[in-house]
């Protein structure tokens, strides 16, 4: 029971990231591929939304590390061996990122230098959620095998399948798809901007249908258990919410009905990751580490669970301050 | 992972120190109303965020590497300290919401409230230095658990973050960083103060600056004290090979510098204090304090870099603490900000002392350890992950480390030297962003 407690904040977490960081990501895909008489325009609104929650939103991926291995160390050690090489390579793309995005916000504005960190944030802003797609991927192909505690199929296994590099171009279109939505809420007084953000959303929107569609054929044989888990009872019913919240983000966009695209879309990305994990249930690398046979002794959860429960009291508050100092426009 | 820790360590302490610093800044400004003291927050506040940023990137790259680099040691150790990386989480989130509050909320909360988001920030990020501390406490003094035929049983993850260790370590280790960034804030400051002396911006920077480093670096050598000891009954083994003392002896001299000869079990041409180490270690010259040589020669870690280490971290120490008297004498003869050209200049030349001492510090503690992982435990050696081609990972994050350091300076030097010629333009876009 306390590890599913764990297991579900790990989720959580994870979601957050996925929503907050995830639309970071998009952001720097959308800097790289700026283009037309408004670029620079672009570029900016995207620095202006990304800027002042950036800290913050990295952090999601520190907390989802960490719950991991105090919740299940087992898992972390045998996850960190079979996927050293993405992760290790992910590493580098989170590095050049973060520092690429200090450098364009505190150097001087010198065109060729920013121009240069610009292509660095926006390409590290690729690889990087593509690798972790993929890394989220390869956990769940059954490829990786552990016995007693020792990972048996070397550091290839897994994330060099079909399926996992499907995942991984679906995190990207996702992360697009989300942060154009987002933007076309951000530049609500701008209308020029606002079409430019709509008419990608729409496309990395209508795009991201048939990657989806990709992601489920590929599990049949890349992922079986993922795609037994996919064809459970409860699945379908997952599978028409998650649709239809697509659908009514697509649509919202196409009616510039930009409040409830943004909705939408933040419920589709949710129930993608909540689906996910269904469907993983319990495997935490499919098929021998579970949340049962990986957790941690229960005494190390029960306190765990109620530094979770702590810390949600103290961070929540502290979150929504923020949100609602940077969102509304008063000033003293 | 060596070398991510240096550098992580250089983040993480200007990450303790600089929030400190603007707080009080804006402490001040709000005290005495002084629009310098509010630039000199916003300064700070910007290098603040670079740190911050940077921080949260080697943070990041930290958390992955351990199970990357260590992953028997993490599935190991994760159920009985994952528990204060969990907390240092949550203080870094912390820090962070506020953080951000406290850059973009220049006018958009009231100046009480901004205040005090700052003094979050400076209290979360000392909360998560302890966090981390208490881990590697652990790791020299392993408690919490039992180990039962090669399994870990009794798992107490409270008692392990309240170790034995963890005090001396976290008093150590806060106190360092602290000291180490009020100097080498001091010393910036004083190289501008050096060329313009009545610069007011400088003044007041340094008079903070400098109050932080006088204040904490004597408490700092007192808590050295108390770790010196502290470390005597844990791990003998560490002290004897900071001390470079090879044969138990009573009335054992103090050892300083010298060439630690393993097999002649004798630290050649160091300058002795005869009594001296006895009277340290416990206050009585007579005392008998065990040497290397009760150590079964495979459970030595090396004795010249432990030595060594101690030896300059300790001298970095003592260098400061008599600047910091120095300072303190002229501004109790004076009254007012002590601004004599030499004590400037010695400011300047001791910037980095407070850097070189936690660098030193941090590899007694750590070489010091070897050649155990968890102290008594798990060896390094096995701990280490099986991927093959490890150099291959651990130049490029070594690479990456040194790419960070080199941008948080260029980054750094170039928001310093702003503040030379102030740049109004720049300074409203600070206030609106």
């Amino acid at each position: 029971m306390l590890e599913l407690i764990v297991a579900i904040f790990i989720v959580l977490a994870l979601i957050l990231y996925a929503l907050l960081g995830g639309a970071d990501f998009g952001g720097g895909m959308w800097d790289l591929l700026a283009f037309g008489p408004r670029a620079e325009k672009q570029r900016e609104a995207i620095a202006d939304a990304i800027g002042p929650i950036w800290e913050a939103n990295h952090v999601w991926l520190i907390l989802v590390i960490v719950l991991l291995f105090t919740g299940f160390p087992r898992a972390f050690a045998s996850m960190m061996i079979a996927l050293h090489i993405p992760l290790a390579a992910m590493l580098v793309g989170i590095v050049l990122r973060g520092s690429a995005f200090v450098f364009r916000k505190y150097d001087s504005k010198d065109d060729a230098v920013q121009r240069r960190w610009s292509t660095v944030f926006g390409v590290a802003s690729f690889f990087t959620p593509f690798l972790q797609g993929l890394t989220l991927g390869a956990l769940t192909t059954s490829r990786i095998r552990v016995a007693d505690g020792a990972v048996t199929t070397g550091f290839f296994a897994g994330w060099l399948t079909p399926f996992a590099l499907a995942c991984g171009v679906f995190a990207l279109g996702l992360f697009a798809f989300l942060a154009a939505t987002f933007l076309t809420f951000d530049t609500k007084d701008r209308p020029e901007l606002q079409e430019d953000f709509r008419q990608r959303a729409l496309g990395s929107g209508l795009a991201l249908a048939p990657v989806a569609l990709a992601v489920f054929l590929a599990s049949k044989h890349g992922a079986p258990e993922m795609y037994a888990g996919l064809t459970r009872w409860w699945a379908p019913v997952l599978l028409v919410w998650t649709s239809l919240f697509a659908l009514v983000a697509l649509v919202a966009l196409y009616l510039r009905r930009f409040a409830l695209a943004r909705f939408a879309a933040i419920g589709q990305v949710t129930l993608i990751l909540i689906g996910w994990s269904v469907a993983q249930y319990p495997n935490l690398i499919t098929p021998d580490v579970t949340i049962a046979n990986a957790a941690a002794p229960e005494i190390t959860l029960r306190l765990l669970v109620r530094a979770l429960g702590l810390g949600a009291i103290v961070l929540l508050p502290s979150l929504l301050y923020l949100f609602s100092i940077f969102k509304s426009d008063k000033r003293h | 992972m060596a070398m991510s820790l240096a550098f992580h360590i250089i983040f993480a302490a200007l990450g303790i120190g600089m929030p400190l610093l603007m707080a009080l800044a804006e402490g001040m400004y709000l005290h005495t109303r002084q629009p310098v003291y509010l630039e000199l927050a916003k300064r700070w506040a910007k290098g603040t965020a670079i740190l911050f940023a940077v921080g949260a990137v080697s943070g990041t790259v930290l958390s992955f590497e351990l199970g990357l680099l260590w992953p028997k040691f993490m599935e190991h150790a994760g159920a009985i300290i994952g528990m204060p990386f969990s907390l240092e989480g949550f203080a870094f989130f912390t820090e962070a919401i506020f953080l951000g509050v406290y850059l973009y909320g220049w006018n958009r909360i009231s100046p009480r409230a901004h205040w005090i988001s700052g003094v979050v920030v400076a209290v979360s990020g000392i909360f998560s230095g302890i966090f981390v501390v208490t881990a590697n406490a652990w790791m020299n003094a392993p408690a919490g658990f039992k180990m039962m035929g090669g399994q870990i049983t009794d798992i107490d993850p409270v008692a392990a973050m309240l170790n034995p260790a963890s005090f001396h370590e976290v008093l150590h280790m806060t106190l360092a960083a602290l000291a180490a960034t009020g100097f080498l804030v001091a010393a910036v400051h004083a190289f501008f103060l050096l060329r313009d002396r009545s610069n007011v911006f400088h003044r007041s920077a340094l008079g903070i600056a400098l109050a932080l480093a006088c204040i904490s670096i004597p408490l700092q050598i007192i808590s050295g004290d108390v770790s010196a000891r502290a470390v005597a009954g844990l791990q003998p083994a560490k002290l004897a090979a900071m001390e470079g003392h090879y044969r138990t002896q009573t009335g054992a001299p103090l050892l300083i510098g010298g060439i630690p000869n393993d097999d002649a079990m004798e630290t050649d041409y160091a300058v002795a204090i005869p009594r001296g180490l006895s009277f340290l270690m416990t206050h009585d010259v007579n005392a008998k304090v065990i040497g290397l040589e009760e150590f079964p020669r495979d459970q030595w870690p090396n004795v010249r870099v432990v030595h060594w280490s101690f030896n300059i971290m300790v001298g970095s120490g003592m260098a400061m603490l008599a600047l910091a008297v120095w300072a303190g004498w002229l501004w109790w003869k004076h009254r007012c900000l002590p601004d004599h050209k030499w004590l400037l200049r010695a400011l300047v030349a001791a910037g980095p002392l407070g850097f070189v001492a936690i660098e030193t510090g941090w590899m007694v503690t750590e070489v010091g350890r070897q050649p155990w992982i968890i102290y008594g435990v798990m060896r390094t050696a096995d701990a280490v992950t099986p991927m093959r081609g490890l150099v291959v990972t651990f130049s490029t994050l070594t690479a990456l480390y040194i790419f960070l350091a080199v941008i948080v300076v260029f980054l750094l030097r170039r928001q310093f030297l702003e503040t030379t010629r102030p740049d109004p333009a720049r300074s409203t876009e600070a206030t609106d962003a």
